[in-house]
């Protein structure tokens, strides 16, 4: 937070010299309170693009993630295949071809947030998938062996002793991974999506003003960032004070 | 299933013909023959690395043997998966780490089985629970979790948790040797009271007074083999073979 407040102090010298122009979005005139307004606006999309995209690339991790735990090689195959080949792939290139490629070929009209969507998610899946990977080959063996004794089936050790503890030691880094998703749903402004960074932009284009207009971007994404770690590191503590009871 | 619960002492319940089991090269358990009656309780010693993890792990398929034949409470283990659920209906076990399940209660630790293993419903589940909780002595820890516990609590809380699956076997391997010397008896006494209740027990241990006290047979097993069986009196005090010689010299000395 103190990094913070430095560097606004740091931007409002700088707005004291001649090189600035602040005015764009002063919130005290008029113009510069609707160019504020449209700039964050852009949050609502970011956040909803973001969350939604992670959301679903969990529960798609969780799916590749598990069949790559199997003791059958085909299934581990299919599942270290599918995590190479969208790791592979740059996030923006898919996005192009989830937004311009898919919809030829499945014949469905995909809108901007879905697409965004979509492919983030995607990209994502497969670095979900390795840290559940990681997070379940880190329960030590002896759990399985104490549930299946007590004739539990593969499928309820998983659901009810594996992953929930899985769970709770990869939560920092499912947190890690929404700080990522945050970031990387600016390329979806490509498409045209009135997210944070797409809205900086048409800005720029009308004001002029690019120092300034990205600069708020720039705090934008560092505020909201921020914010998302805080959230997580209270999640983590919150979680780690129930399991003590 | 032939017999139900109890007094059916004497009836074959576990028993082992020729099995072996390798790790790669390594041969861990190298033709084994072994029975173990209902009712009987068995203690397993041997140096480290003789194949008693091994023998225990078998029986209840948490191990897979290579060859040779194991048949529990009349189930061939064959690697189907029906024997094997059916098998592990009928054997508890408990272990050296105790292998708590640590993101739940006491409480939950002792249902989870029953209530998905056994599909009990949930209320049946708790009142079985508090039963086994109260008859290894801790009652009022149901709503713990088991990081709050000593090591002692620990363990019965594992052993209530077998017993839950009301199991006609149950496995011990090593349960004490986890354990600071001061909480080594209260564990003991708990498996006292379950051998005075006809429980077909077999036990990897090296509590000797434990062997004296409760064993019909002590098994002493060395490089994947059984090299001598018998009652603890006789194997105590005339062993027959060198290995076993040495080794008893070894641990009741120490
Ligand atoms: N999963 C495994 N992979 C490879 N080797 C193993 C494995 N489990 C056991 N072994 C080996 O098999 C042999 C027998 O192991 P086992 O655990 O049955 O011995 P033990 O008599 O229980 O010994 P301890 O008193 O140390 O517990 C040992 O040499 C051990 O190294
Ligand atoms: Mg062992």
């Amino acid at each position: 937070m103190t990094r913070i407040a430095l560097l606004a102090v740091i931007l409002l010298l700088g707005g004291c010299s001649a090189d600035w122009g602040w005015y764009v979005v002063n919130p005290q005139t008029p113009a510069g309170q609707t160019n504020l307004i449209f700039l964050l606006g852009g949050l609502k999309y970011t956040i909803l693009m973001s969350v939604t995209a992670i959301a679903i690339s969990v529960v798609l991790g969780l799916v590749v993630a598990l069949p790559g735990l199997s003791s059958r090689r085909g299934l581990r195959m299919a599942s270290r295949g599918y995590v190479e080949l969208v790791r592979a792939v740059p996030v923006l290139v898919l996005i192009l071809w989830v937004y311009y490629g898919l919809p030829q070929v499945s014949g469905l009209t995909i809108g901007v947030f879905w697409a965004g969507v979509i492919a983030l998610a995607l990209s994502d899946s497969a670095f979900e998938a390795e840290i559940f990977r990681a997070g379940i080959q880190s329960i030590a063996k002896g759990q399985y062996e104490a549930a299946y004794s007590v004739s539990l089936s593969h499928t309820d050790t998983m659901r009810f002793v594996i992953l929930p503890q899985a769970l709770r030691r990869i939560l920092p880094a499912l947190g890690n991974q929404l700080v990522y998703m945050l970031k990387m749903s600016s390329l979806v402004s490509v498409i045209g999506m009135q997210d944070l960074t797409r809205r900086a932009n048409e800005l720029v284009v009308t004001e002029y003003r690019p120092l300034e207009i990205y600069t708020i971007l720039v705090l934008e994404y560092l505020l909201l960032i921020l914010l998302v770690s805080a959230g997580v590191r209270w999640l983590e503590r919150r979680m780690q004070t129930d399991a003590q009871g | 299933m032939a017999m139900d619960g109890g007094q059916s002492g004497g009836q074959e319940i576990i028993r082992f013909d020729g099995v072996s089991k390798f790790f790669g090269d390594f041969r861990a358990l190298n033709g084994v023959d072994f029975t173990a009656r209902a009712g009987e309780r068995i203690v397993v010693c041997g140096p480290s690395g003789s194949g008693k993890s091994t023998l225990i792990r078998c029986i209840n398929g948490l191990e897979t043997h290579d060859a040779g034949k194991i048949t529990v409470d009349g189930t061939a283990l064959d690697g189907g998966r029906r024997a094997l659920s059916k098998v592990r209906r009928e054997v508890g076990m408990v272990f050296q780490q105790f292998n708590l399940f640590p993101h739940l209660t006491v409480m939950e630790n002792l249902m989870l089985g029953p209530v998905r293993g056994r599909g009990l419903p949930e209320a049946e589940a708790r009142a079985l629970a508090m039963r086994y909780l109260a008859r290894v002595r801790i009652p009022e820890q149901a709503d713990k979790y088991p990081r709050h516990l000593s090591g002692g609590q620990q363990q019965r809380v594992a052993i209530a948790r077998s017993l839950c699956m009301e199991p006609r076997i149950m496995l011990f391997d090593e349960p004490t040797s986890a354990l600071d010397p001061e909480m080594i008896s209260e564990v003991l006494d708990v498996m006292v009271e379950l051998a005075q209740t006809g429980m077909t027990m077999v036990v990897v241990t090296h509590e000797m007074g434990f062997a004296r006290k409760v064993a019909d047979r002590m098994v002493f097993m060395d490089h994947g083999e059984i090299v001598e069986t018998g009652p603890p009196e006789q194997v105590f005090a005339n062993p027959q073979s060198r290995r076993c010689r040495d080794f008893l010299a070894k641990i009741l000395n120490h």
